[in-house]
């Protein structure tokens, strides 16, 4: 039986970064939309939300964004609170939420920890002012270390999330960044090369010729060197783009994404996967308001996975993890894999030892190339 | 203006002193459909409800390009003092390719109108047509079209063709096909200038074929005009030059719908129907007779036409094979000049190399083949056939460059053509570049007027199969005009250059140049895939050659990241539609050893010239 997991979408930011294509308004987007009226909105779909699965105890929540320390403290531990009254929660359970550094205090951290909270991912993305101004982020780097610090003190679980390959971005300034991160000594390091996403303030800059396109070369130096150096610092990758000291310092929420588990996401825009079923909410806070009132659940495309699509995506989490992906998976998918699996093991894509216990488990040039992998596996 | 007819001449009984057989000569564009148009109204045989533009042009494409590619003979009735008359109309297609079939169409007329925009001046293919009516010595009527428009010269280009054709500039018709003004006139003046046919009516009969048309309810509609005799429904009719012998099952007029007939007497213009299925079996320039009283000698000028240009035509998707055969098949049947045998390329996989009148041709074929056939092409860079002799002797022909023999080669014979280029004075100069760079020689240089001149040069054909008419065009602003002609083989300086990729040849890319352009090419090619072919796991070299000597070498570097940084909630459903979609584009991707290439890196690097556009495509 799957474990049960909670997803708290909170759409709100001050400002839109240039890069960012996630769904999230600033004040003046929200069409009227009231801020203050979130909770109450979030609370109708809680209760809809436990018609529908029934009461499962929560092994994790997850609050994300947006910026969910747009919303005072206070709000984030009732919509908590909410939650674990209505499913009821497991023991030694994860409760993670963001946190933008510019947003969060000593007081505001107290009472997130004081009403359940027992990890913080703070957006920290990069420790070089330049490479922060080409994303659009607003906050003040220093600011990082200082929460990062304070949260360690009252007992979060810390991790911080860099972007490396912002256009113009150096090899010089992407290891400034990871060392400056470093020194927070924080428990997990998240790590994404930016994509220039469709649609974005970036894309339309770039397609101008106003900002020169990510290298993807360079990209990948910078992955190679952030792995050789977090290894030395004593983290490991559990994922493509995580990596943590200890096992217990992985994420267990996204964990479950990789996994497949059963999750509810709500808020506007939120995804969820119940059941082997999959949708999404309705985008606009307005829309999702709206359809609450009217006492609908708030979701469109809702999809029932087929039990090759199932496996489809048990291949495709599967692959980017550490511990890899069941070789029968492959072989459900493609009875013909053996051969692409052994050229790959050749070429130093797949680890041969773990391919031999009927694993697949990526090389570090695999990891940097595992979307081909996974085509060659599945025979595509 | 001369009334309609009120009584029409009956087919199979008319007088030959009261039927004029005429054409119309003009380049695309000068209106010639449109002025057909009028004369079918003004004679009333179509009414104005079912009249639409361009009504004699069937294929979808002659009526969206603006163009003819299938001639066709309109029986209209005209009545001038009181005498009722028979005009045959007979349509000749506009373009180069079909030099043989307009040949074929002035053969059967004793007069021609000559078309002209009044606002541009007569062109090159005009000129060519021109040329061919008087070698035929058919009466020439020449006149200005589209009088109507603001920038019409009337004046100017009057003075223009009395220099070419002589007379005086007062007796060029002014008309508008558009409006009508001046067509009742045209067609009174047809009637007096154009001498009626003479033939002997006792004689046996002779008919020359002018065209043949495939139709899929009725098989092969054959048109012809009676030279000699008389010919009648029921009667066993023998093809003259294959003595193929079919009986006439049913023998009419156009008028402009088929009308049934009696027969057709000396001097008439219609079409024969023998339930054959195969255009080949009625070859436009053959002489039909009958069995019973047949005739000795068949008409002159008939000649197979001979293709020009070939290109290897694949489909994207390899399973479309049997369809894209089925597909030449069919259309053989309705165009006697294309000609096809199967063929396998390494990179492109089963397909077949077809020949051509001419790159319009070609065109017009791979269109007709997606379009009606409902099939995704790919064609490789046109080429000519070379004919090429080795050290010891052998002789080999070569239409496709990939089999160019890697031995000994002692000469190598290429096509030449003698172009004949029209353009404004002002772009004299661009257009002497063109053709020097493109391996010319020049014949002549002509003033037709103050300001147009007429250039001639003698081209290796395979020079001009390519993109020569486009850079013609783009270097004249849309003012030059072109015509060619064959003239025989000459001796070329050529090599062929092999395209590798990864020491794999790409056969569909290679290419017999002339040998100072053979640095230019591979390095043009290997540039662009170089741009095309995404990058692959390893290192690609890709390479030219001209026989085991590199000229020009570029690599794709190795891909060093194939991944997606994140992937979480909605992630998850929009990488695996990424998937299934990958899935689909899986059979688009062709492979050359190891190397993938997508099919659009074939299409865009085979789709020459225009380099932006192609990685538009791709990108």
């Amino acid at each position: 039986m799957a474990t049960f997991h909670a997803y708290v979408h909170v759409p709100f930011c001050r400002v839109r970064c240039g890069y960012c294509d996630f769904n999230t308004y600033t004040a003046t987007e929200l069409n009227g939309y009231p801020q203050t009226a979130f909770l109450s909105h979030l609370r109708t779909e809680i209760a809809l939300s436990l018609e529908q699965v029934g009461r499962r105890e929560l092994k994790t929540v997850f609050f994300g964004g947006g910026t969910p320390t747009l919303l005072p403290a206070s709000e984030l531990v009732e919509a908590l609170s909410v939650l674990v009254d209505s499913f009821g929660l497991a023991a030694g359970a994860e409760i993670t939420t963001e946190a933008n550094p510019d947003t969060v205090d000593e007081k505001y951290l107290r009472e997130l920890r004081q009403g359940g909270f027992n990890r913080i991912s703070f957006g920290m993305q990069s420790a070089v002012p330049e490479v922060l101004a080409t994303l659009e982020r607003t906050h003040d780097p220093d600011s990082v270390a200082r929460n990062v610090f304070l949260a360690k003190n009252q007992g979060f679980k810390t991790s911080v999330d860099l972007i490396y390959g912002a256009p113009g971005e150096t090899m010089d300034q992407w290891k400034l960044s990871v060392e400056v991160a470093l020194a927070m000594e924080p428990d997990h390091i998240s790590a994404y090369a930016l994509i220039v996403e469709p649609g974005t303030k970036l894309a339309r800059q770039i397609s101008a010729g106003e900002k020169p396109l990510p290298d993807e070369d360079l990209q990948a130096d910078k992955y190679e060197w952030l792995e050789s150096r977090l290894e030395r610092e004593g983290f490991h990758w559990y994922e493509l783009s995580n990596w943590s000291k200890i096992a217990e310092g992985n994420s267990g929420h996204n964990m479950a994404y990789w996994r497949g588990q059963d999750w509810w996401g709500f808020g506007p825009g939120a995804n969820s996967h119940v059941a082997g079923r999959r949708w999404s909410n309705v985008k606009h806070p307005s829309n999702y308001a709206q359809l609450l009132v009217d006492g609908s659940i708030p979701s469109v495309d809702i999809e029932l996975l087929t039990e090759t699509q199932q496996l489809e995506e048990r291949a495709m989490l599967g692959l980017r993890l550490r511990e890899g992906l069941d070789l029968d998976v492959v072989k459900k998918l493609n009875p013909q894999c053996a051969r692409p699996v052994s050229e790959m093991v050749a070429e130093q894509l797949i680890d041969g030892r773990a391919a031999l216990q009927g694993r697949v488990v990526l090389t570090l040039r695999g990891r940097l190339l595992a979307d081909l992998v996974l085509r060659k596996i599945l025979g595509l | 203006m001369s009334p309609r007819a009120k009584n029409r001449l009956e087919p199979a009984k008319t007088n030959p002193e009261f039927i004029r057989n005429f054409c119309i000569i003009a380049h695309i564009d000068h209106g010639k459909s449109t002025l057909a148009d009028r004369m079918l109204q003004l004679t009333g045989i179509v009414d104005d409800r079912s009249m639409r533009a361009q009504y004699l042009d069937r294929m979808d494409i002659e009526r969206e390009r603006g163009i003819t590619i299938k001639s066709q003979a309109v029986r209209m009735p005209w009545e001038l003092e009181g005498q009722t008359y028979a005009l045959n109309m007979i349509d000749t297609p506009g373009h180069v390719d079909f030099t043989y079939e307009v040949s074929r169409s002035l053969a059967a007329c004793e007069g021609a109108v000559l078309l002209v925009d009044a606002a541009q001046g007569i062109e090159a293919q005009t000129l060519a047509n021109l040329y061919l009516a008087m070698e035929n010595d058919l009466e020439i009527i020449p006149v200005l079209n589209k009088i109507d428009l603001p920038a019409a010269q009337p004046e100017k280009y009057a003075e223009e063709l009395a220099n070419l054709i002589g007379g005086d500039p007062e007796d060029c018709l002014r008309v508008s096909g558009k409006t009508g003004i001046g067509v009742d006139a045209l067609l009174d003046k047809i009637i007096r200038t154009v001498p009626n046919p003479i033939g002997d009516p006792n004689a046996p009969a002779r008919a020359m074929i002018f065209d043949s048309v495939y139709d899929s309810y009725r098989g092969v509609v054959t048109y012809v005009r009676m030279i000699d005799g008389h010919l009648a429904p029921r009667e066993r009719i023998q093809m003259m030059s294959t003595r193929a012998v079919h009986e006439a099952l049913e023998i009419g007029v156009s008028s402009p719908e088929p009308e049934v007939t009696k027969g057709l007497g000396v001097g008439e213009v219609g079409y024969l129907i023998t339930g054959v299925k195969d255009v080949r079996q009625s070859k436009v320039g053959d002489t039909v007779t009958t069995v019973a009283n047949p005739a000795k000698e068949a008409l002159k000028g008939y000649s197979e036409p001979l293709p020009m240009v070939f290109s290897g035509i694949y489909p994207i998707d390899g399973s479309d094979y049997p369809n894209l055969r089925d597909a030449l098949d069919k259309l053989k049947l309705s165009d006697a000049a294309l000609v096809y045998e199967p063929e396998t390329s390494v990179a492109l996989g089963f397909g077949f190399r077809c020949g051509f009148l001419g790159l319009l041709h070609l065109e017009i074929v791979t269109e007709r083949l997606e379009r009606e056939f409902g099939l995704d092409l790919i064609a490789t860079a046109p080429s000519v056939v070379y004919e090429v002799t080795m050290d010891d002797g052998r002789e080999i022909t070569v239409t496709n460059p990939s089999e160019f023999p890697t031995g000994k080669v002692k000469k190598v014979l290429e096509p030449m053509v003698r172009a004949t280029i029209l353009a404004p004075k002002d772009y004299v100069g661009v257009i002497m570049e063109l053709c020097q760079g493109r391996r010319g020689t020049m014949i002549d240089m002509q003033y037709l007027g103050e300001d147009r001149v007429q250039l001639r040069y003698t081209l290796p054909l395979a020079e001009i199969v390519f993109d020569f008419f486009d850079h013609l065009k783009s270097k004249t602003q849309g003012y030059g005009s072109l015509d060619y002609e064959e003239v025989g083989l000459a001796e070329g300086d050529l090599v062929k250059v092999d395209i590798l990729l990864q020491g794999d040849q790409v056969d569909a890319f290679s290419a017999i140049v002339h040998r100072d352009k053979a640095y230019a090419y591979g390095v043009l090619m290997t540039g662009k895939l170089r741009e095309l072919i995404p990058r692959q796991q390893f290192e690609v070299p890709i390479q030219a050659a001209v026989g085991a000597r590199i000229i020009a070498r570029e690599s794709i570097r190795a891909m060093r990241k194939d991944v997606l940084a994140k992937c979480y909630g909605g992630d998850i459903s929009r990488k695996r539609k990424l998937l299934e979609k990958q899935k689909e584009g899986k059979k688009r991707m062709k492979m050359v050893g190891r190397v993938e290439v997508p099919q659009e890196a074939f299409i865009a690097a085979l789709s020459n010239g225009d380099e932006k556009k192609a990685d538009k495509k791709i990108r």
